[in-house]
């Protein structure tokens, strides 16, 4: 019987003490998945055929992208612009991010360059990435 | 000459709501930019993914609301297999001051960020006072 109540007890207090640590891990830690600092931050989507990145990069004209494939890399690059105002004038409140970024992305497969399809729209980037020909999987079926 | 700085993602700010969504995705706070030049106000929204007939912005007493909600995109037979972002509704209100010409609000939604013009009211322009002497 004493046996049998302090083990359970042990776990009780290890659990309290489990929760007591992922309580303060995630006051500390972002609200978000915890990720690279990269930015754009990026989503990919896959299936045996093909990739679609899609990239949050809100406010660069699409002209102002660059975007280059080579072999399995995928590079998204571009700069976010502050509105120029004129001397005097003064910002009231500043939160949205500016700079240069420049970001790339190597893939588990070599990249069909001449299918690579991209649209940008509403500020989301989204490229869809084919694998070449002579890489896709092949189905092989037994002999019997 | 300055360094060009290089881009850092910033996290999202989510909005802590006490009743409940019914929207199965995240509300996130815009990012915001405002300033003023030649009696405007303007007002830069961060609110990428959403489409410009999503956007709602209202005015009511003295507090201008800006709503936009997403469209959760689906692949077909894809996959997420990583993700660094969830795409979620932007909801983000301000208090405007009296001095703003209610009916000359203007909004405009290009490349994922809105863009609201406040033009202050003729009659609350600054006029200069001059002291008379006497």
């Amino acid at each position: 019987m004493y046996r049998r109540y302090r083990i359970p007890s042990v776990w009780q207090e290890m659990n309290q003490m489990q929760q007591e640590m992922s309580k303060w891990l995630n006051l500390y830690s972002p609200q978000r998945m915890e990720s690279t600092r990269a930015y754009p931050a990026i989503n990919i989507w896959a299936d045996e055929e093909s990739a679609i990145i899609a990239a949050e990069i809100p406010g660069v004209p699409k002209e102002n992208l660059e975007i280059n494939v080579t072999g399995d890399t995928l590079s998204v690059g571009g700069e976010r612009l502050l509105d120029e105002i004129p001397e005097g004038a003064r910002y009231h409140r500043q939160e949205r991010i500016t700079g240069k970024f420049d970001r790339s992305i190597q893939l588990p497969y070599t990249v069909d360059v001449n299918k690579v399809q991209a649209t940008y729209k509403n500020g989301i980037l989204k490229v869809i990435l084919p694998r070449i020909e002579a890489e896709k999987p092949k189905k092989i079926t037994v002999k019997s | 000459m300055t360094e060009p700085k290089t881009l850092g993602l910033q996290d999202q700010e989510i909005i802590k709501e006490e009743t409940e969504r019914t929207r199965d995705c995240h509300c996130y706070i815009p990012r915001t930019d405002i300033y003023e030049v030649n009696e405007i106000i303007h007002v830069i929204l961060d609110m990428p993914g959403i489409d410009s007939n999503a956007i709602e912005i209202t005015l009511e007493k003295n507090v201008l609301n800006v709503k936009g909600y997403a469209q959760i995109p689906d692949f077909d037979n894809h996959t997420l297999v990583s993700s660094e972002y969830e795409p979620g509704d932007f909801e983000r209100s301000f208090r405007v001051s009296d001095s703003i010409d209610r009916e000359k609000i203007k909004a405009n939604y290009k490349d994922g960020v809105l863009r609201l013009t406040l033009p202050r009211a003729e009659m609350a322009k600054t006029r200069k006072i001059e002291i008379k002497a006497n």
